[in-house]
């Protein structure tokens, strides 16, 4: 063996005497790494997904025209443009139901289609194109979307690179299915165009019009705060799960001392030590990541059905059952591990590098209470504290909302064993009995070693806190507001203005129908920032139902006359706009200029919102007719409503929506949104726990000569082992009281600050102290667990263990 | 072998080492004796480059140790110095083997043989594969003489290898140091205070208050 490997063998004999230690290390890496890359690969995967669903249904990169206020285009039209020298493809777009399963059907016409546009190149070859747009037509699908239509119903061609529930099919085909009867949903406009066209709506005269090439809209934009909320947290599972890294490293090293003296005394060299040390631990590391991605793909595998779910809900973006595994994924995670590691091992490793070789050679006092390193960390955990206070004030942007979440959590992580210390400092000055005494003096004395362990269990606790209680919040106030905003009991579309008016004919003749309330707007911007003026008819249900953050004097009789206009609270956030404001909305006749008389919520809706009468939006612009209504019913007649609906007038599925199918539909798509945040919440919990065990496991090895002088003095190890296993309830306890208020504050950054930046609305924060007590149990189970196998194992310490503390010739 | 000049040693306001000066030649062997607090074991950590004086020059084997960066300071104790502590310094994760060969290894000059004879003269046969803390304290100074030896190196620094042993067992251990020392010809610095154990070297030196007498 050379000179290097007998180094090397010599340092990895550490881990062979300390399986737990070894194992500790190890698994701490792993839950890291696990927890990382598990997140890591739903982006990845979700990524992907987009980048192919762009890649084949890219249609918004392209320019488009439309009917007014987005409706369909007639045949007539389109040959109208096309005959003017408009070079534009009809496509439909719909949802299509096959089998019990839908999908979504996009029908385009191969021969005009624009290159690079939807379904374009997906065709396949000549006969291909044949079969394609001939009877009896071929739908073309990824091979799992074409799994889910009915078996030999369809002729079909397969093609992997489509994203999936997508089929493409020649538009003939796709009018039949979709029942559009002739009307085409938009018209795709190529990039190249002939000079000198005409403007589209001047030239048919039926207000259609071209909407330029949008790259906002590409679902990987959209999707953005999703994924960076998954990746909030698997980052937080990593530094959780670092904390293990860096207490199971502190402390072999911290046992290795006297080795590492031992070993300069036989003349290594320092650098040549620290570089054995590296190397055994970039070893350690590579297996321990190795594992952490097994699990970490095993992690997303099963988070990945609510993660599509909710990303379909929200987003309509659809997501494959299976993970696929990515060469960047598998590069990203190692080199997480590995940097997370060095970062980990950094000080203790900088600690060995500088130990002079005459140091003393006994294992210095790792789990002692130093207090100048309390001192240090109260000291830091106050200017960060400061700098948490000046961000709050002055903060501004979505980084600062970032900065002060880090900069309270650090802060109080820091406070723990300061604040641990003054706490047994108080709680000793009330002890009567020697064990009393010796109990807290020894509890003291152990915060250096449990810290970091209690520090991990205080973040995992406060984050549970903090986003059970946004969660709560956010759950409660979406409920009020969608019972609020929902209030009408039926929501009619017709396809065109003359479904809508035989629709509104048919719903004002009936007994069980109050009012029939349309719905309309017009697209405007203040600043440079779009917003939707919508026309509401002055209704009670509007002025019982709709909620207001902040309000005028009689705001809805203000609006009722035109003075007056109600904006969301995005609109207003992101225009400036306050109670008493003016804006000036255009449109035709004499200047307009409604005072802001209301604020109110509008959650979720990335687009600003104001409202003012029907009659005075009807009056300035020229609109066609209404096509959309809130219909307010009698109690109970929707059901029957909605059927005569259906038979009257053949709808379609999404044309007649009643409120309880959207309420239900809404609530769905939110606790599948928040499934994987709580899901990810209690695995850094029980790595948190894990952390715990690990701490006390190698604790309780480093413990025997403090016991054994108790034991020699008449307590028995029973005693002992019970002391130990209440020692660790109590700073479970302690650190669980502290991570209530710290909890709260997170909760109120996410919300109030985090939130507020990223989206443009808050949400009143809410308390749930059963919550809390429920958490402060769990903490309480993980330390009681964590504290009875060292407990355990202190209690059938052999005799002679504890008497060769006493011996001098240990 | 060995060449001291004027060396200087101070910690704060106190001087340790006084301008001390010696030499020794291959093979010889010397105590080193003194009160506590004289400087003997600071005088054995500047020979063998574990730490560096304030003044004065360490030449060893022809290397003056002061022109030496770290590294060079930590192949010069490998290659010539073998050590042995009072507090016996083993590694406890690794076997006695193990422990045995450690610094020949290190040198790039392990012998299987001369180990086990090593192992054998010093009465650790059967041990071998035991750890440190299954040790008696003779045993464990044994490991750590048998450590020194096996690297073979042409000076040994011993720093009151049998203080933390009783009588009986101290001087079985001292006779079998000198007797390898003997045999190997090797050159020996013994620090001790005892009279009885200084007596049976071939050259006394005394430390008084940082000055050799």
């Amino acid at each position: 063996m050379t000179g290097f490997g007998t180094l090397l063998a010599t340092l990895l004999s550490h881990w062979r005497r300390r399986p737990w230690q070894l194992l500790a290390l190890v698994v701490g890496l792993a839950a890291a790494t696990a927890l990382w890359s598990g997140v890591q690969a739903l982006n990845a995967q979700a990524r992907a997904s987009y980048d192919r669903a762009a890649a084949v249904l890219g249609g918004d990169r392209f320019a488009a025209i439309t009917g007014p206020g987005g409706q369909a285009v007639s045949v007539a039209d389109y040959a109208a443009l096309r005959r003017a020298g408009w070079r534009v493809s009809p496509v439909l777009d719909g949802s299509w139901q096959a089998g019990g399963d839908r999908f979504r059907l996009l029908g385009v016409e191969p021969l005009t289609l624009p290159a690079g546009a939807p379904g374009g190149g997906r065709i396949g070859t000549e006969a291909d194109l044949v079969a394609f747009v001939t009877p009896p037509y071929r739908l073309i699908g990824s091979p799992e979307t074409l799994a889910r239509l009915p078996a030999g119903a369809w002729a079909t061609r397969a093609d992997p690179e489509l994203p999936p529930g997508v089929l493409i099919a020649d538009i003939a085909l796709a009018d039949r299915l979709l029942a559009r009867d002739g009307r085409i949903d938009r018209l795709l406009v190529a990039p190249e165009q002939p000079g000198g066209l005409p403007p589209p709506d001047t030239l048919t005269g039926t207000g259609l019009t071209l909407t330029p090439p949008d790259e906002s809209s590409d679902l990987a934009q959209l999707t953005d705060s999703f994924h960076l909320n998954l990746t909030a947290f698997g980052f937080l599972s990593f530094v959780v799960g670092l904390f293990i890294v860096h207490s199971t490293i502190g402390l072999a090293f911290e046992q290795r001392r006297p080795m590492v003296r031992t070993l300069r005394a036989l003349g290594v060299g320092r650098w040549r030590l620290t570089g054995a040390l590296l190397a055994e631990l970039l070893v350690l590391a590579t297996v321990a990541a190795a594992l952490g991605m097994a699990l970490g793909y095993g992690i997303a595998g099963a988070l990945l059905p609510d993660v599509a779910a909710s990303l379909r809900g929200l987003y309509g973006a659809e997501l494959p059952g299976e993970l696929g595994l990515r060469a960047g994924w598998w590069l990203t995670g190692f080199a997480m591990a590995l940097a997370g590691t060095l970062v980990a091992a950094l000080s203790a490793l900088w600690r060995l590098h500088r130990l002079p070789v005459l140091a003393a050679a006994q294992t210095e006092a790792w789990y002692g209470a130093q207090l100048r390193t309390l001192r240090l960390q109260a000291a830091l955990a106050a200017a960060l504290a400061l700098a948490a206070a000046a961000l709050a004030w002055r903060g501004e942007g979505l980084g600062a909302g970032f900065a002060l979440m880090a900069a309270v959590m650090l802060a109080a992580v820091l406070a723990l064993p300061p604040v641990l210390a003054l706490v047994l400092t108080l709680a000793r000055r009330r002890a009567r009995t020697p064990v009393a005494e010796w109990f807290v003096a020894e509890s003291r004395a152990q915060i250096g070693g449990v810290s970091l362990a209690l520090m991990a269990l205080l973040l995992a606790l406060s984050v549970n806190i903090g986003v059970g209680a946004m969660v709560s919040s956010f759950r409660a106030t979406f409920l009020d507001w969608l019972d609020q905003r929902l209030a009408a009991e039926l929501y009619v579309r017709g396809a065109d203005a003359g479904q809508a008016a035989a629709m509104t004919a048919w719903l004002q003749d009936r007994p069980e129908v109050l009012a029939v309330l349309p719905i309309q707007s017009v697209e405007l911007s203040r600043g440079g920032y779009p917003y939707f003026l919508h026309g509401i008819r002055d209704d009670a249900m509007y002025r019982e139902s709709w909620p207001l953050l902040q309000a005028a004097e009689a705001p809805w009789d203000r609006v009722a006359d035109g003075s007056g206009v109600l904006v969301s609270e995005q609109f207003a956030r992101a225009a400036g706009l306050a109670l008493g404001d003016r804006l000036t909305p255009g449109g035709a006749g004499p200047a307009w200029t409604p005072e802001v008389v209301g604020i109110y919520p509008d959650y979720g809706n990335p687009t600003g919102q104001a409202i003012t009468s029907h009659a005075r939006l009807t009056a300035r612009w020229a609109l066609p007719p209404p096509t959309r209504f809130a219909v307010r019913l009698t109690d109970g007649a929707t059901p029957q409503v909605v059927a005569a609906l259906n038979q009257r007038f053949a709808l379609g599925p999404e044309q007649a929506v009643d409120q309880a199918a959207l309420k239900a539909v809404s609530r769905q798509v939110f606790e599948r949104t928040f499934a994987v945040t709580l899901a990810l919440n209690v695995l850094t919990f029980a790595v948190a726990g894990l952390a715990l065990l690990i701490s006390l496991l190698t604790l309780a090895g480093m413990r025997l000569p403090q016991l054994a002088p108790l034991w020699a003095l008449g307590l028995t190890r029973a005693r002992l082992a019970r002391l130990e296993l209440v020692r660790a309830l109590l700073l479970a306890l302690v650190t669980a009281a502290l991570a209530v208020p710290l909890g709260v504050l997170v909760a109120w950054i996410l919300l109030a600050v985090v939130n507020v930046e990223a989206f443009g609305w808050r949400i009143p924060l809410r308390h749930y102290p059963g919550q809390w007590l429920q958490l402060g149990a769990l903490a309480m189970v993980t330390a009681s667990l964590a504290a009875a196998l060292p407990a355990r194992r202190l209690g059938r310490t052999p005799p002679a263990l504890l008497l060769r503390v006493f011996s001098d010739a240990r | 072998m060995l060449d001291v000049q004027n060396l200087t040693k101070r910690y704060g306001a106190l001087t340790i080492l006084d301008g001390v000066s010696l030499t020794l030649g291959a093979g010889e062997t010397m105590a080193l004796v003194g009160e506590s607090g004289s400087g003997k074991s600071t005088l054995l950590h500047l020979i063998a480059g574990l730490d560096a004086p304030d003044a004065g020059r360490v030449v060893l084997d022809g290397r003056e140790l002061a022109a030496l960066d770290d590294a060079g300071r930590a192949a010069a104790r490998r290659d010539l110095v073998g050590l042995v502590f009072q507090q016996f310094n083993l590694v406890q994760s690794l076997t006695v083997a193990q422990n045995i060969a450690l610094q020949a290894r290190l040198a790039g000059r392990h012998d299987a043989g001369r180990a086990a004879r090593l192992s054998e003269r010093l009465g650790l046969t059967g041990l071998e594969a035991r750890f440190p803390e299954q040790l008696s304290g003779g045993q464990q100074q044994r490991v750590a003489i048998a450590r020194a030896l096996a690297a073979a190196p042409p000076l040994l620094l011993a720093d009151e290898p049998t203080g933390n042993l009783d009588e009986a067992t101290g001087d079985r251990v001292m006779d079998l140091l000198l007797e390898l020392v003997a045999e190997a010809g090797m050159a020996l610095i013994l620090v001790t205070h005892s009279p009885r154990l200084a007596g049976r070297l071939r050259r006394v030196e005394r430390l008084h208050a940082g000055r050799l007498e």
